[in-house]
């Protein structure tokens, strides 16, 4: 069991929540930018920035830091915001996503903001790089470094060839701390991955590259709890945790549409709502929770 | 006339290297040797290889370092990548692989993971250019150069024989920045010494014309600065003056000595074993053209794939040998001379 108190549950359900409408107000001032993915990893990005994560946001370069590599950088609004909720940067920064000059690129760049650990976009490059990192702590920390490499990735991402390619060479080296946590929101930007290009069972393809794998509910926080402590106890192995989300959560217009996985609220799909009120609506559910996030004493 | 004297004293050269018998040494000998002394002298250095250990020649490292060596297997794009992790984590990790395949296939990794990321990554390419002979076109990487030199942040050397693969990795091994260093597998002369200067970023004058300014000025990078030389010593035994250049670091190109060169010689020849589309010809190009045009003539490949045969046999056929370098200097100077 994990130990993720009722109480702190709590406030990160509600951390979440704020999060989500920043990261909707954010993408409606860029005019541009992915909607689905970032309100689908809010909760496990909320999680191990408030709770899991071993980090300093007033001193982001600390060195004895935990380390989270984005692979997927699309999602980076839910990065940014989650970041700024933090303490890393102001919140009225992330007014400024994808406008020129801004430390919050379209997609992460460490040379404009330095408390990113790496730059990402193009996909498939990020798992070997946090298994880099891991490898260099291996080589200054031996086999019982205390600091844990978490990268997150989507699931279409697994298309790109290089991630079978680290997942191949983790499972060689067996590092302890390595923590990968893949978005199994089930669309990349073509439709379902199942019809793209099926991931079929991911769980035994992990698990026959020697990784111990592991299937969760990624909006529930004791059992994301639950999954990142397993994962830190885990000894000679890489662990990968395969988060069950819901694109575009939080928002009912939005969840399980493919067609919200690459546009910004006032640019989507007008089926359920116009463009003129995507907006709006979309914030208004969030700060009434919708029905859908219930908090007993706020 | 004694055509040695032209030889540049300043730069210590061996004194085989014009001979009949020069000594033969492969550039690639020259990064294994670098990286072993680099690792003696700086713990934080890695090496990372794609199941080219012995023929990249990380072995020595390998097996005196092996808890700082990663197998790879044969995976270019995480070759990169992994480097790039660590890198972010303080180390200065060395690559290696033919060319063809890193760069040659990691392209975007590089760009991204490195370039992007401004990590110190240095990348060795081994069995660069048609020298690589019998392996055929596959193995050949005559577009590396190119590659690298339009990525920003990316310093790319390009060594002349094995002592200065050495100098260059140990150079690599103390700077910042993403660097690329081109290496061959052939066994080629060795040129310089233990005791010749080396600093990236600066091209070396190997061969000076006594009789004032050279009629033509010959720039060269790689195994092919020796077949420079061989030309330089034959127009001058036919009256033509040359001076030979070995442009050592493609970038940042030592502009400086381009434009001496050009305003002395007032025409040039480039000599590369390596594409001319987007290489050493068309870096000196591109900075002349904008800032003192000079009539050129090129040495390399002219948009064509290798194939397989000995180094002499494809060197001829894809006209980078003495004679194609001599014919190039009489059609630049019939220019210059209009």
């Amino acid at each position: 069991m994990g130990n993720v108190t009722d109480a702190k549950i709590c406030m990160l359900e509600e951390r979440a929540n704020v999060i989500r409408q920043s990261i909707v107000s954010m993408l409606v001032e860029a005019g541009s930018g992915h909607t689905a993915g970032p309100l689908g990893m809010t909760d496990i990005f909320t999680y191990l920035f408030f709770f899991a994560l071993n980090h300093k946001p007033e001193d982001p370069t600390w060195n004895g830091r935990d380390r989270l590599v984005l692979s997927n950088g699309h999602i980076c609004p839910v990065l940014y915001a989650t970041m700024a909720h933090a303490g890393y940067f102001p919140l009225e920064e992330l007014q400024t996503l994808r406008k020129f000059g801004s430390r919050l690129q379209g997609h992460p760049h460490r040379e404009f903001l330095p408390a990113l650990e790496t730059s990402s976009g193009p996909l498939g490059s990020g798992l070997s790089q946090a298994l880099g990192m891991v490898l260099a702590d291996r080589i200054d920390n031996g086999t019982r470094s205390n600091k844990f490499f978490y990268c997150m990735l989507g699931d279409g991402e697994l298309n790109e060839g290089q991630n079978w390619e680290a997942i191949m060479l983790a499972g060689k080296e067996k590092p302890h701390n390595l923590i990968a946590i893949i978005d199994r929101n089930n669309i990349q930007i073509d439709g379902f991955t199942e019809r793209v290009m099926p991931l079929n069972d991911l769980r035994a393809k992990f698990a026959s590259f020697n990784w111990h794998v592991q299937e969760i509910d990624g909006h529930n926080f004791e059992a994301i709890d639950d999954a990142v402590n397993q994962a830190k106890v885990v000894f000679d192995m890489p662990s990968v945790i395969i988060a069950h989300t819901i694109p575009g959560k939080g928002v009912d217009f939005m969840e399980r549409d493919f067609r919200w996985h690459g546009v910004p609220p006032g640019s989507g799909p007008e089926d359920e709502v116009k463009k003129s009120e995507q907006a709006a609506k979309a914030l208004e559910e969030l700060r009434t929770l919708g029905g859908k996030i219930t908090c007993g004493d706020k | 006339m004694v055509i040695s004297n032209m030889l540049s004293k300043k730069q210590k050269l061996n004194t085989h290297v014009l001979t009949d018998t020069p000594d033969l040494v492969p550039i690639r000998n020259g990064f294994g040797e670098g990286l072993l002394l680099a690792a003696e002298a700086n713990k934080n250095i890695v090496g990372l290889c794609a199941d080219l250990v012995e023929s990249t020649r990380m072995e020595a490292f390998a097996k005196k370092f092996p808890e700082r060596f990663i197998e790879i297997g044969v995976a270019e794009q995480n070759l990169a990548s992994v480097a790039s992790g660590m890198a972010a984590m303080g180390k200065i990790p060395f690559i290696s692989s033919y060319a063809m395949f890193s760069p040659g296939r990691n392209w975007e990794q590089i760009r991204t993971t490195i370039c992007y990321n401004d990590v110190p990554v240095k990348i060795a390419g081994s069995h660069a250019g048609v020298s690589v002979g019998p392996d055929g076109g596959t193995h050949q990487a005559i577009e590396d150069i190119a590659l690298m030199r339009v990525i920003p942040n990316m310093v790319v050397i390009s060594p002349c024989d094995a002592h200065e693969a050495r100098k260059a990795t140990l150079a690599a091994a103390k700077t910042k920045e993403p660097t690329y260093i081109r290496l061959a597998r052939e066994k080629t002369p060795v040129i310089t010494t233990e005791d010749s200067p080396f600093t990236i970023g600066k091209a070396t004058m190997l061969f000076e014309t006594k009789r004032g300014a050279p009629d033509v000025g010959i720039i060269a990078t790689g195994a092919l600065v020796h077949t420079a030389l061989v030309a330089a010593q034959q127009l001058e035994q036919e009256g033509i003056s040359v001076s030979v250049l070995n442009m050592s670091t493609i970038k940042p190109l030592d502009t400086s000595a381009v434009f001496d060169l050009a305003q002395s010689a007032a025409a040039l020849v480039t000599v590369e074993e390596h594409q001319i589309a987007g290489g050493l010809g068309s870096t000196i190009a591109e900075v002349l053209a904008e800032h003192n045009p000079t009539p050129i003539s090129f040495v390399g490949i002219r948009d064509q794939f290798g194939q397989s045969g000995t180094p002499a046999e494809l060197l001829t056929h894809y006209g980078m040998d003495v004679k194609t370098i001599i014919k190039a200097v009489h059609k630049v100077l019939s220019q210059k001379n209009k």
